[in-house]
């Protein structure tokens, strides 16, 4: 337990799926006292905190201080599409590192239910005479006629062009990936979605963009979750309790796309994914071999099978013959989205990045009931926000 | 016959349509549409140039359901034109993946986005299978 280690002393997610009754201050709120009553400590012992939500309006983290309590510390508002929980925790980590605050609280939220496809935004024509607009000098919307602006298009094309790159993909396989996610979420009382779909439902579901189906496309729906972390000085002067629940961030990253040909046409999600994974596995002094669980940003089902081997799970190109052998399922050998991921647990997009660092965290502390990974050690949460920014935390289980 | 006008800035039109990009004249990156730096090296200058008109298909999705107002199905895709991608839509091919293959070599193709109320045409372009 050195001293310069930052640790996870409490950690909360909201059921995942419809809140009607909730607004977001209601559902950030509940998270928020959850992870607070879980480390055993309230907002009188925060020292700094970070909130995102994409949806949630302007000043989320003071809003919600009005709900929880407010007591003058520093509030970081932040957003980076969906690894916005990811770079909060990341706030706080670095907050913590820089001796500013030795306990601090991340928290992200979303009302997403019902809000339907999400897309890029295209212009509406207005007809009258064309008239050249925007970057481009457009007279019309791009959207859809220079290609698409969707995120399931957006991740179709990047799946299909591993495929193009590395072979041995085919929508049955993208599909297969999904039907393991909706088995896995069976297990979760915390996903949005528990049931259970067979290969030939989730082929035979409504296209959304070719080869994914709906049911292969993240679910929008309603929740949060929130983190307490502490400096190893300060947990060290906690309860037995404490320090045995604590799980430690080995590994905290955050990157961005750097620059290659065709990045700026189609999102390149390998790269920063491939480089925050190499940081990550650095700082932590672990391999992927190491790792006992892995969740990922499946936001589609295409998406998954490319970060396979973005973090390094399998061999560079091998993806679909890793996914092949069976690895990735629950009693495999290394378990991705046990929760049942953004396919069937739900994707609040702010809180995504922080209730799957709340899944890896659970598996740890061997709390995870009837989805438990028997005797997980060591456990990696990664997201991805396109534009683009990606999260990896690597986490471990308390020595003691 | 009226005035046409390109959907966007970077479709040339007359006699022989093509596209044009912005390129660093420090390490060759190519853009649609302008930079005050190269996002690759850094350099401030750019010259225009032409992209070849066909390409390979790379990456494509089939689209079903898209923003309102948007006709669907359509095809998206990136096409590697010698080396710059660009992204567009697949025209005059059947809309299934058996038609549509990554690897499938294709070409610019252009068509009319209609005619405004002063009678000038916009023109769009797109890619469609080559032979």
């Amino acid at each position: 337990m050195a001293s310069d280690d930052i640790w996870i002393l409490g950690i909360t997610m909201t059921k995942f799926g419809k809140h009607p009754d909730k607004d977001t201050i209601d559902l950030a709120s509940e998270a928020v006292m959850g992870a607070l009553a879980d480390g055993e400590v309230t907002m009188g012992d925060m020292g700094v905190m970070a909130a995102g939500s994409l949806m949630g309006g302007l000043g989320i983290g003071q809003a919600l201080q009005k709900q929880v309590g407010q007591t003058g510390i520093p509030v970081y508002n932040v957003t980076n599409a969906c690894a916005t929980g990811a770079t909060a925790l990341r706030t706080v980590v670095m907050s913590i590192k820089a001796g500013e605050a030795d306990m601090g609280l991340a928290v992200g939220v979303e009302k997403l239910a019902g809000v339907g496809l999400l897309s890029g935004g295209g212009r509406k024509s207005d007809g009258g005479t064309w008239e050249p607009r925007g970057r481009f000098g457009a007279v019309a919307p791009v959207d859809g006629r220079i290609g698409t602006e969707t995120m399931p298009g957006v991740f179709a094309q990047i799946g299909m062009e591993y495929g193009h790159r590395y072979g041995g993909t085919s929508f049955e396989l993208f599909a297969r990936i999904s039907e393991k996610n909706h088995a896995h979420s069976t297990l979760n009382p915390f996903a949005a979605y528990q049931k259970r779909m067979s290969l030939e439902e989730i082929m035979g579901d409504v296209m959304i963009a070719f080869p994914n189906t709906r049911p292969m496309c993240s679910a929008n729906c309603d929740g949060a979750a929130a983190a307490v972390l502490v400096s190893g000085a300060k947990l060290k002067t906690l309860s037995p309790t404490q320090r045995r629940r604590a799980v430690k961030i080995a590994a905290s990253v955050l990157t961005t796309d750097p620059y290659e040909e065709a990045c700026q046409v189609l999102p390149n999600v390998n790269t920063l994914t491939r480089n925050a994974a190499r940081m990550a596995y650095e700082q932590a002094g672990v391999g992927p071999e190491d790792l006992d669980l892995v969740e990922l940003h499946d936001c589609f089902a295409t998406a998954e099978l490319v970060h396979y081997d973005n973090l390094m799970l399998c061999k560079e190109g091998a993806a679909a013959d890793f996914f092949n052998s069976g690895a990735t399922w629950r009693d495999g050998a290394l378990p991705v989205n046990v929760s049942g991921g953004l396919q069937s647990k739900g994707h609040p997009i702010a809180a995504t990045g922080i209730a799957n660092v709340w899944e890896v965290a659970t598996h740890l502390r061997a709390e995870a009931g009837d989805r438990q990974i028997p005797g997980a050690k060591v456990g990696l949460a990664h997201v991805i926000g396109l534009g683009s920014a990606c999260g990896v935390h690597i986490l471990e289980r308390a020595a003691a | 016959m009226g005035q046409q006008i390109a959907h966007v800035d970077y479709l040339r039109l007359g006699d022989d349509p093509h596209l044009v990009a912005h390129e660093c004249l420090g390490c060759g990156a190519r853009y649609f549409d302008r930079r005050n730096a190269c996002a690759g090296c850094f350099a401030t200058e750019f010259r225009s140039v032409d992209i070849p008109k066909s390409g390979e298909v790379r990456a494509f999705t089939i689209v079903s359901l898209a923003a309102p107002g948007i006709p669907v199905p359509f095809v998206a895709a990136v096409v590697d034109c010698g080396g710059t991608s660009v992204r567009g839509n697949l025209i005059n091919v059947e809309l299934d993946a058996d038609h549509v293959t990554t690897g499938m070599k294709v070409r610019l193709a252009t068509y009319s986005l209609g005619v405004d109320e002063v009678g000038t045409e916009a023109i769009a372009f797109a890619f469609e299978p080559l032979g």
